[in-house]
Protein backbone atom coordinates (compact mmCIF):
# COMPACT_ATOMS: atom_id res chain seq x y z
CA UNK A 1 0.00 0.00 0.00
CA UNK A 2 1.40 3.46 -0.95
CA UNK A 3 1.82 6.68 2.00
CA UNK A 4 -0.94 8.27 -0.35
CA UNK A 5 -3.09 5.46 -0.10
CA UNK A 6 -2.64 4.89 3.62
CA UNK A 7 -3.72 8.22 4.74
CA UNK A 8 -7.26 8.57 5.71
CA UNK A 9 -7.56 12.16 6.90
CA UNK A 10 -11.27 12.55 5.66
CA UNK A 11 -10.68 15.73 3.13
CA UNK A 12 -8.90 16.69 0.46
CA UNK A 13 -10.27 20.00 0.47
CA UNK A 14 -7.36 21.56 3.19
CA UNK A 15 -11.09 22.65 5.10
CA UNK A 16 -10.79 19.59 8.11
CA UNK A 17 -10.31 22.74 10.88
CA UNK A 18 -13.98 23.79 9.76
CA UNK A 19 -15.48 20.36 9.33
CA UNK A 20 -13.80 19.25 13.07
CA UNK A 21 -14.86 22.57 15.12
CA UNK A 22 -18.00 21.12 16.18
CA UNK A 23 -16.09 18.43 18.09
CA UNK A 24 -13.42 20.78 19.70
CA UNK A 25 -15.83 22.91 20.80
CA UNK A 26 -17.97 20.11 22.27
CA UNK A 27 -14.65 18.67 23.98
CA UNK A 28 -13.93 22.57 25.42
CA UNK A 29 -17.83 22.46 26.67
CA UNK A 30 -17.42 19.09 28.30
CA UNK A 31 -14.04 20.21 30.13
CA UNK A 32 -15.70 23.61 30.76
CA UNK A 33 -18.35 21.39 32.60
CA UNK A 34 -16.40 19.75 34.66
CA UNK A 35 -14.82 22.52 36.15
CA UNK A 36 -18.30 23.54 37.01
CA UNK A 37 -20.00 20.66 38.09
CA UNK A 38 -17.34 19.97 40.36
CA UNK A 39 -17.90 23.38 42.49
CA UNK A 40 -21.78 22.03 42.83
CA UNK A 41 -22.06 20.08 46.26
CA UNK A 42 -22.20 16.35 44.72
CA UNK A 43 -21.30 13.72 46.98
CA UNK A 44 -17.39 12.55 46.02
CA UNK A 45 -18.48 9.50 44.20
CA UNK A 46 -21.36 10.73 42.36
CA UNK A 47 -19.04 13.44 41.28
CA UNK A 48 -16.57 10.71 39.96
CA UNK A 49 -19.19 8.94 38.30
CA UNK A 50 -19.83 11.86 36.39
CA UNK A 51 -16.47 13.00 35.50
CA UNK A 52 -15.50 9.78 34.56
CA UNK A 53 -18.49 9.59 31.93
CA UNK A 54 -18.02 13.00 31.12
CA UNK A 55 -14.29 12.17 30.19
CA UNK A 56 -14.76 9.01 28.78
CA UNK A 57 -17.24 10.98 26.39
CA UNK A 58 -14.57 13.28 25.37
CA UNK A 59 -11.98 10.36 24.63
CA UNK A 60 -14.54 8.54 22.58
CA UNK A 61 -15.01 12.11 20.64
CA UNK A 62 -11.17 12.38 20.28
CA UNK A 63 -10.65 8.64 18.98
CA UNK A 64 -13.86 8.58 16.73
CA UNK A 65 -12.98 11.71 14.92
CA UNK A 66 -9.86 13.04 15.88
CA UNK A 67 -7.78 10.08 15.22
CA UNK A 68 -10.78 8.67 12.43
CA UNK A 69 -11.17 5.49 13.69
CA UNK A 70 -14.60 6.05 12.74
CA UNK A 71 -13.39 6.60 9.31
CA UNK A 72 -11.17 2.85 9.49
CA UNK A 73 -12.34 -0.38 9.08
CA UNK A 74 -14.42 -1.81 11.56
CA UNK A 75 -12.04 -4.41 12.13
CA UNK A 76 -9.42 -2.19 13.23
CA UNK A 77 -12.07 -0.93 16.30
CA UNK A 78 -13.12 -4.47 17.03
CA UNK A 79 -9.68 -5.51 17.26
CA UNK A 80 -8.62 -2.45 19.56
CA UNK A 81 -10.99 -0.84 21.94
CA UNK A 82 -13.26 -4.12 23.33
CA UNK A 83 -10.07 -5.68 24.24
CA UNK A 84 -8.44 -1.95 25.82
CA UNK A 85 -11.80 -1.51 27.81
CA UNK A 86 -12.07 -5.20 29.14
CA UNK A 87 -8.23 -4.98 30.49
CA UNK A 88 -9.21 -1.48 32.36
CA UNK A 89 -12.62 -2.87 33.35
CA UNK A 90 -10.85 -5.74 34.94
CA UNK A 91 -8.47 -3.82 36.78
CA UNK A 92 -11.53 -2.48 39.15
CA UNK A 93 -10.51 -5.73 40.78
CA UNK A 94 -8.33 -3.51 43.06
CA UNK A 95 -11.01 -1.90 44.68
CA UNK A 96 -12.15 -4.06 47.32
CA UNK A 97 -9.02 -4.42 48.70
CA UNK A 98 -8.76 -0.56 48.87
CA UNK A 99 -11.34 -0.50 50.86
CA UNK A 100 -10.24 -3.16 53.20
CA UNK A 101 -7.08 -1.27 53.93
CA UNK A 102 -9.54 1.91 54.64
CA UNK A 103 -10.95 -0.10 57.54
CA UNK A 104 -7.27 -1.38 58.78
CA UNK A 105 -7.04 2.30 60.12
CA UNK A 106 -4.75 3.54 61.14
CA UNK A 107 -1.97 1.33 59.48
CA UNK A 108 -3.75 2.63 56.15
CA UNK A 109 -1.82 6.47 57.15
CA UNK B 1 1.08 -19.75 -8.23
CA UNK B 2 0.78 -23.53 -6.54
CA UNK B 3 -0.97 -23.96 -3.01
CA UNK B 4 2.65 -25.53 -1.93
CA UNK B 5 4.27 -21.70 -3.13
CA UNK B 6 1.17 -20.19 -1.73
CA UNK B 7 1.37 -21.65 2.28
CA UNK B 8 5.56 -20.94 1.29
CA UNK B 9 4.73 -16.99 0.79
CA UNK B 10 0.95 -16.73 1.85
CA UNK B 11 1.54 -14.87 4.50
CA UNK B 12 4.04 -12.05 2.34
CA UNK B 13 1.27 -11.78 -0.28
CA UNK B 14 -1.60 -11.27 2.43
CA UNK B 15 -3.11 -7.97 2.37
CA UNK B 16 -3.20 -5.47 5.67
CA UNK B 17 -6.73 -6.95 7.37
CA UNK B 18 -7.05 -3.42 8.62
CA UNK B 19 -6.38 -1.86 5.03
CA UNK B 20 -3.64 0.63 7.15
CA UNK B 21 0.18 0.50 6.65
CA UNK B 22 2.29 -1.20 8.85
CA UNK B 23 3.87 2.34 11.01
CA UNK B 24 -0.07 3.51 11.73
CA UNK B 25 -1.10 -0.21 12.91
CA UNK B 26 2.00 -0.48 15.37
CA UNK B 27 1.34 3.79 16.67
CA UNK B 28 -2.15 2.27 17.25
CA UNK B 29 -1.06 -0.54 19.23
CA UNK B 30 1.15 1.62 20.97
CA UNK B 31 -1.34 3.34 21.97
CA UNK B 32 -3.60 0.61 23.24
CA UNK B 33 -0.44 -0.54 25.38
CA UNK B 34 0.49 3.22 26.64
CA UNK B 35 -3.24 3.85 27.33
CA UNK B 36 -3.38 0.76 29.58
CA UNK B 37 -0.36 1.84 31.68
CA UNK B 38 -1.99 4.88 32.23
CA UNK B 39 -5.08 3.53 33.27
CA UNK B 40 -2.66 1.33 35.82
CA UNK B 41 -1.43 4.68 36.88
CA UNK B 42 -5.38 6.41 37.68
CA UNK B 43 -6.21 2.89 39.44
CA UNK B 44 -3.32 3.07 41.57
CA UNK B 45 -3.77 6.70 42.03
CA UNK B 46 -7.06 5.68 42.74
CA UNK B 47 -6.35 2.87 45.16
CA UNK B 48 -4.09 4.73 47.17
CA UNK B 49 -6.71 7.81 47.66
CA UNK B 50 -9.50 5.24 48.67
CA UNK B 51 -7.06 3.40 51.23
CA UNK B 52 -5.80 6.59 52.60
CA UNK B 53 -7.95 8.56 55.96
CA UNK B 54 -6.19 11.83 55.14
CA UNK B 55 -5.56 12.48 51.44
CA UNK B 56 -4.78 16.47 50.61
CA UNK B 57 -7.29 18.40 48.31
CA UNK B 58 -4.85 21.56 48.00
CA UNK B 59 -6.05 23.30 44.32
CA UNK B 60 -7.31 26.17 44.67
CA UNK B 61 -9.92 27.28 41.73
CA UNK B 62 -6.33 30.34 41.15
CA UNK B 63 -3.63 29.63 40.33
CA UNK B 64 -4.03 25.81 39.83
CA UNK B 65 -7.49 25.19 38.42
CA UNK B 66 -7.57 28.31 36.28
CA UNK B 67 -3.60 27.08 34.75
CA UNK B 68 -5.62 23.45 34.05
CA UNK B 69 -8.41 25.56 32.17
CA UNK B 70 -5.67 27.03 29.98
CA UNK B 71 -3.50 24.28 29.97
CA UNK B 72 -6.98 22.20 28.51
CA UNK B 73 -7.98 24.72 26.06
CA UNK B 74 -4.05 24.94 25.08
CA UNK B 75 -4.05 21.59 23.95
CA UNK B 76 -7.43 20.50 22.65
CA UNK B 77 -6.27 23.69 20.25
CA UNK B 78 -3.18 21.89 19.71
CA UNK B 79 -5.30 18.63 18.29
CA UNK B 80 -6.82 20.65 16.10
CA UNK B 81 -4.06 22.53 14.37
CA UNK B 82 -2.69 18.66 14.30
CA UNK B 83 -5.52 17.64 11.53
CA UNK B 84 -4.92 20.77 9.44
CA UNK B 85 -1.44 19.73 9.81
CA UNK B 86 -2.22 15.98 8.41
CA UNK B 87 -5.15 17.25 6.06
CA UNK B 88 -2.47 19.91 4.65
CA UNK B 89 0.59 17.15 4.38
CA UNK B 90 -2.19 14.76 2.38
CA UNK B 91 -2.40 17.09 -0.89
CA UNK B 92 0.79 17.96 -0.09
CA UNK B 93 0.90 21.86 1.05
CA UNK B 94 4.41 22.15 2.36
CA UNK B 95 4.00 25.64 3.62
CA UNK B 96 0.59 25.14 5.06
CA UNK B 97 1.75 22.19 6.80
CA UNK B 98 4.29 23.80 8.08
CA UNK B 99 2.41 26.95 9.74
CA UNK B 100 0.13 23.85 11.63
CA UNK B 101 2.78 21.84 12.10
CA UNK B 102 4.65 24.80 14.08
CA UNK B 103 1.45 25.57 15.46
CA UNK B 104 1.35 22.33 17.08
CA UNK B 105 4.76 22.34 18.29
CA UNK B 106 4.03 25.73 19.62
CA UNK B 107 0.86 24.76 21.72
CA UNK B 108 2.68 22.27 23.11
CA UNK B 109 5.68 23.78 24.64
CA UNK B 110 3.48 25.95 25.78
CA UNK B 111 1.85 23.34 27.52
CA UNK B 112 4.82 21.99 28.95
CA UNK B 113 5.55 25.62 30.33
CA UNK B 114 2.41 26.20 31.94
CA UNK B 115 2.54 22.50 33.53
CA UNK B 116 6.30 23.12 34.60
CA UNK B 117 5.07 26.32 35.98
CA UNK B 118 2.31 24.38 37.49
CA UNK B 119 5.12 21.88 39.29
CA UNK B 120 7.34 24.97 40.51
CA UNK B 121 4.22 26.25 42.27
CA UNK B 122 3.70 22.89 44.07
CA UNK B 123 7.25 22.73 45.13
CA UNK B 124 7.30 26.06 46.22
CA UNK B 125 4.89 25.09 49.21
CA UNK B 126 6.33 22.10 50.33
CA UNK B 127 5.05 19.43 47.71
CA UNK B 128 8.02 16.65 47.38
CA UNK B 129 7.46 12.78 45.49
CA UNK B 130 7.52 11.70 49.46
CA UNK B 131 6.77 14.38 51.16
CA UNK B 132 3.96 17.23 51.53
CA UNK B 133 2.87 19.64 54.37
CA UNK B 134 -0.73 18.77 53.99
CA UNK B 135 -1.54 15.48 54.35
CA UNK B 136 -0.55 11.54 52.84
CA UNK B 137 3.17 11.49 51.49
CA UNK B 138 1.58 9.50 48.83
CA UNK B 139 -0.21 12.37 46.80
CA UNK B 140 2.78 14.24 45.66
CA UNK B 141 4.58 10.24 44.43
CA UNK B 142 0.85 9.78 42.36
CA UNK B 143 0.59 13.27 41.36
CA UNK B 144 4.24 13.64 40.10
CA UNK B 145 3.62 10.50 38.89
CA UNK B 146 0.86 10.61 36.61
CA UNK B 147 1.45 14.36 35.44
CA UNK B 148 5.05 13.68 34.99
CA UNK B 149 4.11 10.83 32.74
CA UNK B 150 1.98 12.77 30.86
CA UNK B 151 4.30 15.83 30.64
CA UNK B 152 6.87 13.09 29.37
CA UNK B 153 4.90 12.44 26.16
CA UNK B 154 3.75 16.19 25.66
CA UNK B 155 7.93 17.13 25.53
CA UNK B 156 8.42 13.92 23.53
CA UNK B 157 5.57 14.52 21.30
CA UNK B 158 6.90 17.87 20.29
CA UNK B 159 10.13 16.55 19.61
CA UNK B 160 8.94 14.09 17.21
CA UNK B 161 6.75 16.09 15.72
CA UNK B 162 9.85 18.99 14.79
CA UNK B 163 11.48 15.57 13.39
CA UNK B 164 8.84 14.36 11.53
CA UNK B 165 8.12 18.27 9.88
CA UNK B 166 11.77 18.43 8.95
CA UNK B 167 11.77 15.33 7.03
CA UNK B 168 8.70 16.03 5.48
CA UNK B 169 9.53 19.32 4.18
CA UNK B 170 13.12 17.93 3.02
CA UNK B 171 11.06 14.92 1.15
CA UNK B 172 12.63 12.34 3.04
CA UNK B 173 9.44 11.47 5.07
CA UNK B 174 5.63 11.93 3.54
CA UNK B 175 1.81 12.23 4.93
CA UNK B 176 1.70 8.65 6.20
CA UNK B 177 4.55 10.00 9.33
CA UNK B 178 2.70 13.09 9.67
CA UNK B 179 -0.72 10.96 10.19
CA UNK B 180 0.77 9.02 12.17
CA UNK B 181 2.72 11.35 14.54
CA UNK B 182 -0.78 13.16 14.80
CA UNK B 183 -2.55 9.75 15.92
CA UNK B 184 0.17 9.94 18.89
CA UNK B 185 -0.46 13.69 19.35
CA UNK B 186 -4.06 13.29 19.95
CA UNK B 187 -3.66 10.22 22.11
CA UNK B 188 -1.53 12.85 24.73
CA UNK B 189 -4.54 14.71 24.22
CA UNK B 190 -6.91 11.94 25.49
CA UNK B 191 -5.09 10.92 28.32
CA UNK B 192 -5.29 14.79 29.87
CA UNK B 193 -9.17 14.35 29.37
CA UNK B 194 -8.93 11.66 32.19
CA UNK B 195 -5.90 13.41 33.81
CA UNK B 196 -7.40 16.55 34.82
CA UNK B 197 -10.74 15.23 36.42
CA UNK B 198 -9.42 12.61 38.15
CA UNK B 199 -6.34 14.39 40.12
CA UNK B 200 -6.99 17.75 39.61
CA UNK B 201 -10.70 18.47 39.98
CA UNK B 202 -11.33 15.64 42.45
CA UNK B 203 -8.85 17.23 44.73
CA UNK B 204 -10.13 20.76 45.26
CA UNK B 205 -10.15 22.84 47.90
CA UNK B 206 -13.70 23.51 49.22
Amino acid sequence: MTDKASVTAPSTSGNVIAKYLPVYFVLLAIAGLEVFLVYWNFSALTLLVILLAMAVCGAALAVMYFMHLAQERPSLFLSLIPATIFVLFMMNAIWTDSFRLLHMKPFAH
Amino acid sequence: MSESQLAVHGAIMESSPYAIPSRKLTMWLFIISDAVTFGACLMAYGYLRTASTDWPTPFKFYPTILNVIIMTFVLITSSLTMLGAVDAAKVGDKAKTTRFMWSTIFLGALFAGLHIREWLGLIGEGVRPFHNPWGSPLFGATFFNITGLHLLHVIGGVIALFVIWRGYTRGTLTAGHVETTGLYWHFVDLVWMFVVPMVYLLSIQR
